[in-house]
């Protein structure tokens, strides 16, 4: 027997019993639309975290000072002061590969201009600091070295700054005072928008670090080293050299390092494991909604096979093989698995473009996903569908003909 | 000429637990091609099992079935399928159309499940034939539920026909309908009798059996009695006849 004449004949059963067919189809419907929509929110979700990992600089090594123990209290990484600037220009000067280094200070402070004032990140950096983070300007340009060097009152505002301060008001060239110390703002960077901690990264005062500790803070350790190796494949052997260097200056044997040292790529996988653990707990709950879907798919294939014992009776009265029956409910069950899976691809796709749309969210529907979507509905219906069809096809002409 | 039907000690042997049931015994006859036979026999005389037999439903227990001279009592499932196909045409009393399908798929149904490969188009042709014969190709496109019980067996016996069987085998083909439809079913029974189709027709009603050529008495699983129908009755006569009986009843009132 023909397979385009059992499929037509397939869609015409389904077609008798619209309703039905439309309710045994949605729990398939369901379970592909959610799968569909979540890999979508997943990866869009995982694409902007690597979006965000990427503003965090270009081949970024961070070193952090160590922890200090103060009366048993110990505090975090970055407050004991044991990195200098020394090192920095130690690293800049003996690792070929670490191609900018920053040294850094970070305090919280009151700004404020004419009779605005704002409570804000102010960090100290060197110009270096702009290209490690890759961080454009909107307006004006970095600092100098020469300003480095002379400890010079100008500073470099972000967005938020801007607004507060400063609202439609054009801020380049005019006096910001940090903590009653007045800096000229000789640049303005462009928006960066959230980190990936979802901190306002545009609230930020930017100096020169020699500016920061003397003027501002009144310290001599740094907090941080910024380091951009020279290519991605550079950044574990920095690390290693830094982590050599740095041992080698502070007179440390075994491992009771007095700094912490981190990469960009531990990072990006702390960040997208989350949102990755997040998208497979989701998709595991809307796979059981597939598999749902499939036993309400054999409940009303058995029930059809019991509703059309006699048509059965008349197919194989009038020479129908068992294994055309068999294909016949096989393919019935297929098709309605796989319209089910089709319908649930183009209501997932929409519902991923409706939340990008409405809730900013940002989503990327995979192709991979929707393939192995309908591949696995598809499945589902030859699976949960056999046992039904096999029971059909086993019937007794006789007594299937005599069923009332 | 090579019977159509040979049936040589022809047994039927039911087993539900222990008890034995010989549905059919020891039977042997032949019906040759161009016979209009009728079986006919109280309830419980084996006349479905031997109906059952003969359409390649079931297969006997013992004995040889020979059918157009082929051997069929041996055949598997598959291979029986295929010859209910290819040589028989059923006719049934609750004429078994598929519903909320129309009369012409109805009809292609046996040619859909045959192992000649027929395109759209000829499958069409063909099924429109039968329905020809029939009288019903004006209502092809009509489903069995828009249709009177007549022409819903009509349906059913185009259907019979379409794949061009040697044998029609009627079960109680007039048994769910009034009397004059069922005059009208013998005769288009007779006419395809007359064009020289076989055919084999159980009923209880032996006024319909008068339209046969031969009867064939079944009691106890055993043919009892096996005759040539003397004063036949005409489909054609007989609904002649009705209409006269009605004319006159108008006339009268």
């Amino acid at each position: 027997m023909k397979i385009r004449a059992t499929l037509v004949m397939a869609l015409r059963a389904l077609r008798r019993n619209k309703l039905r067919t439309a309710l045994t189809m949605l729990g398939i419907i369901i379970g592909v639309a959610a799968v569909i929509a979540m890999v979508a929110i997943g990866n869009g979700a995982t694409t902007q975290v690597e979006n965000q990992i990427a503003a965090l600089g270009q081949n970024v090594v961070l070193v952090f000072s160590g922890s200090v123990t103060q009366g048993g209290v110990r505090a975090g990484w970055g407050n004991a002061g044991t990195l200098k600037i020394e090192d920095a220009e130690a690293i800049l000067r003996e690792i070929p590969d670490a191609v900018e280094v920053s040294p850094e200070v970070r305090t919280n402070a009151q700004v404020g201009a004419e009779n605005q004032n704002w409570y804000t990140n102010v960090q100290g950096e060197s110009p270096g600091y702009f290209e490690i983070r890759n961080w454009q300007f909107a307006e004006g340009t970095s600092f100098s070295d020469q300003d480095v060097r002379g400890a010079t009152k100008v500073a470099v505002i972000g967005a938020t700054v801007v607004k507060q301060i400063f609202g439609a008001d054009d801020p380049l060239g005019q006096i910001l005072r940090v903590k009653g110390v007045p800096f000229q703002i000789v640049g303005v960077l462009a928006a960066k928008g959230m980190s990936v901690m979802g901190q306002d990264q545009d609230d930020v005062v930017i100096m020169p670090y020699t500016s920061c500790m003397k003027r501002i803070m009144g310290v001599t350790n740094i907090r941080t080293i910024n380091i951009e190796a020279s290519t991605p494949d550079k950044i574990v052997p920095v690390q290693d050299e830094v982590t050599t260097l740095l041992r080698q200056r502070h007179k440390i044997q075994g491992d009771n390092d007095d700094f912490n040292i981190h990469n960009q790529e531990e990072f990006t996988q702390a960040a997208t494991s989350t949102s990755r653990i997040l998208t497979v707990l989701v998709v595991s709950i809307a796979s059981v909604s597939l598999l749902v879907g499939g036993i309400g798919i054999m409940n009303i294939m058995l029930v059809s096979v019991t509703e059309r014992t006699r048509e059965i009776g008349i197919r194989m009265a009038v020479g129908a093989h068992g294994r055309d029956i068999l294909l016949q409910f096989l393919i019935e069950a297929t098709s309605l698995s796989s319209m089910g899976g089709i319908i649930g691809i183009a209501l997932g796709i929409g519902a991923s473009k409706l939340l990008s749309m409405f809730a900013q969210w940002p989503t990327l529907v995979s192709p991979l996903s929707v393939v192995l979507s309908f591949m696995f509905s598809a499945c589902v219906g030859i699976f949960f569908g056999f046992y039904p069809a096999r029971k059909a096809a086993a019937l007794d002409p006789i007594e299937a003909l005599r069923y009332e | 000429m090579k019977p159509v039907i040979e049936l040589q000690n022809i047994e039927r042997t039911y087993s539900s637990g222990e008890v034995e049931v010989r549905a059919v015994r020891d039977v042997s006859l032949k019906i040759q091609p161009g016979e209009f036979v009728a079986i006919m026999g109280a309830s419980g005389s084996g006349k479905s099992t031997m109906m059952n037999t003969l359409g390649c439903l079931d297969r006997p227990t013992g004995g040889t079935y020979l059918l157009d001279g082929i051997d069929v009592s041996k055949l598997n499932r598959d291979e029986l399928a295929d010859i209910r196909n290819q040589k028989i045409g059923f006719v049934f009393q609750g004429f078994n159309l598929l519903s909320r399908t129309s009369a012409i798929e109805n009809v292609e149904l046996p040619m859909l499940y045959s192992a000649k490969r027929l395109n759209t188009r000829q499958l069409r042709e063909k099924g429109m034939a039968a329905l020809e014969i029939v009288g019903l190709a004006p209502r092809a496109g009509h489903y069995p539920n828009q249709l009177s019980g007549g022409q819903q067996q009509r349906v059913a016996i185009a259907r019979a026909l379409c794949n061009e069987p040697s044998l029609l085998l009627a079960d109680e083909p007039t048994g769910n309908l009034d009397s004059q439809t069922s005059i009208e079913i013998m005769g288009v029974f007779q006419k395809l009798n007359d064009g020289g189709i076989t055919i084999v027709m159980v009923t209880h009603e032996l006024d319909i059996a008068r339209y046969t050529t031969r009867n064939i008495v079944m009691r106890d699983g055993q043919v009892v009695s096996d005759t040539a129908v003397r004063d036949r009755l005409y489909a054609t006569e007989e609904l002649r006849r009705l209409a006269e009986a009605h004319h006159a009843v108008q006339l009268t009132s």
